[in-house]
């Protein structure tokens, strides 16, 4: 009897009827760094507060020291499943705030190398989701698709995750014929693939009990909680920034924006299939146009802004002013415009915006990221409360939660 | 009905007379500013009235030389129905950072409020969770306003093999 005495317990926690349980932030159901202390009830969850910041890295801070270009790599360590539209946001907008014109060229290129990394961000997002609901294969089997579309990255610009690709008015070179050769592979080889991705989900019973009706939001609680991309589009609402602020010529080609009704996981599941259709046949479009540009058109890559683009390297060796502009690209010798810009483009995951205020210095006087994640990930409380356990994990990864961005 | 930016301005000051003020369509978006007291009437006006009903972004600035002004809140609206955007801003001296909380307009500046009040330090009056989310609770500083420096890269007092240094 006298070992009772030994075990002391906090007060009321004898009444206590629930259950705390620390979700993370090594949890391998939490796909990244994300730490939840959920207070449960048997298996619902009766509230949770979400704990973020475990690998934030002051980018603000350190963009604040960094010359336009050297931001770019940062840029990539955002949403690291879609680094291209990342970079190629961070371009769009120096080039916007320095009033820099880009050829039609560059712009399809871009959208290229913007709509393959929508699938790639996508097509992880929608397969993790199977994993959480128990079917590991679609994943597995997806993978080696990716691998085609990081490929093409690698042989655009060397890199396949973090990409770092492009420059500040176009592309660093330009595309092989060996980028345009796989990008036809893969033009070739994935609609069916996905297609068959799609049969393996789309109507499988286990799949939609499992996500119909868990993590549902309606589209006025969507908006005021800052929900963008295919998380609002999956509420139903059409706000797409593509279409809405278009930028990259994206006016130029024919697409429709896939919405849901209820926003739950089964329909950002389904939008997100809807967009990689999209995709796929904006790529496709972008690549008739880039094709339709024959002899000198065919060759350029790049804006002429040589304040903030590298000359070639034989120009450099021969050539004075080339010279000139190398070195003070590279010593960051290169003043910026006064004045203040807000540029969004429509990441994988929702709008990502660039806040740059500059005050006629080398470098931003403040530059601020709109992680579009680390605002819709605040309605996760209200998305989980009530419903199973089991649903919160499917819920997080639906969310597409990507820690680098969360965290910045 | 399409909604244009002389048409907002007018609007706005038409309610709220000198209050609002600095009107400029610089860099293809409207901005203008407020004393902080009026912030919420003016972004509840916004919303009410004009259908600014997305709060895109909301995050502070820090400008040392502006004295009685140092920290600055800027708030990006969204009118979807007009595919209009808005800058507005609101500007605070640091020795009493009060800013209203957008909290009960918008549930997205929760977050948003709390990431400025970690990084700059502003007090936004009737948050209702207002503490630190990105850096430890633990910080006694708020590492974005331009008072603290980044690391001098030419230091050579720093033994560190590891990384190139020393």
């Amino acid at each position: 009897m006298e070992a009772h005495h030994n075990i002391v317990l906090p007060e009321g926690s004898i009444e206590k009827t629930t259950t705390t349980l620390n979700l993370g932030p090594t949890h391998p159901a939490t796909h990244g760094v994300f730490q939840n202390i959920m207070e449960i009830d048997g298996e619902r969850v009766v509230s949770t507060e979400q704990t973020v910041g475990f690998i934030h890295r002051a980018f603000e801070k350190l963009a604040e020291r960094r010359n336009l270009y050297q931001i770019t790599p940062i840029t990539d360590r955002l949403n690291y499943c879609s680094s291209p539209i990342n970079n190629m946001g961070w371009h769009i907008a120096c080039e916007r705030f320095l009033k820099v014109e880009t050829p039609k060229r560059v712009d399809y290129l871009r959208i290229i190398i913007m709509e393959l990394a929508r699938i790639s961000d996508h097509l992880i997002c929608n397969s993790i989701d199977g994993v959480d609901t128990g079917a590991y294969t679609g994943f597995l089997y997806v993978m080696q698709y990716r691998e085609l579309i990081y490929e093409i990255y690698e042989e655009v610009c060397g890199s396949r995750l973090t990409t770092n690709i492009g420059r500040i008015g176009g592309f660093e070179r330009n595309f092989t014929n060996t980028a345009f050769t796989k990008l036809e592979k893969f033009l070739n080889e994935y609609p069916k693939v996905l297609q068959e991705f799609e049969s393996l989900f789309t109507r499988n019973r286990i799949f939609m009990e499992r996500t119909q009706g868990t993590g549902g939001i309606s589209a006025a609680r969507a908006m005021n909680y800052g929900f963008t991309g295919p998380n609002l589009r999956a509420a139903g609402v059409d706000y797409d920034v593509r279409v809405a602020n278009p930028y990259s010529s994206y006016q130029d080609l024919d697409f429709t924006i896939p919405v849901g009704t209820t926003g739950d996981n089964y329909d950002r599941f389904l939008v997100r299939n809807a967009e990689m259709w999209q995709s796929l046949s904006i790529i496709k479009q972008a690549y008739e146009k880039v094709q339709s540009f024959k002899g000198t058109e065919a060759e350029i890559f790049h804006a002429d802004v040589p304040e903030y683009y590298l000359p070639k390297k034989e120009d450099v060796y021969n050539n004075m002013e080339a010279l000139i502009w190398h070195f003070k690209i590279i010593m960051g010798e290169v003043e910026l415009p006064k004045g203040q810009i807000y540029s969004a483009v429509e990441g994988g995951n929702g709008e990502l915006g660039f806040y740059l205020v500059s005050d006629g210095g080398r470098t931003p006087f403040r530059l601020h990221f709109r992680r579009p994640c680390f605002i819709y990930y605040q309605a996760y409380p209200e998305l989980i409360t009530g419903g199973m356990l089991s649903d919160a994990v499917v819920t997080m990864s639906s969310l597409n939660l990507i820690a680098g961005e969360l965290d910045a | 009905m399409s909604l244009t930016y002389i048409a907002i301005q007018e609007k706005l000051e038409e309610k709220f007379g000198d209050q609002v003020s600095l009107f400029s369509t610089e860099s293809g978006i409207l901005s203008f500013e407020s004393p902080a007291a009026q912030n919420l009437k003016v972004m509840q006006f916004l919303f009410d009235e004009l259908g600014f009903t997305f709060l895109t972004d909301l995050c502070g600035v820090n400008y040392p030389d502006q004295q009685g002004a140092e920290l600055v809140v800027v708030y990006h609206l969204h009118n979807f129905v007009e595919n209009i955007r808005l800058r507005y801003s609101v500007a605070v001296p640091v020795a009493q950072p009060d800013v209203f909380t957008a909290t009960k307009l918008f549930e997205s500046a929760n977050w948003m409020e709390r990431e400025t009040y970690d990084f700059y330090g502003i007090n936004f009056v009737g948050h209702p969770n207002l503490k630190r989310i990105l850096n430890v609770d633990e910080m006694d500083y708020f590492p974005l306003r331009k008072e603290f420096p980044l690391e001098d890269q030419t230091r050579i007092d720093k033994d560190d093999e590891m990384f190139g240094r020393g």
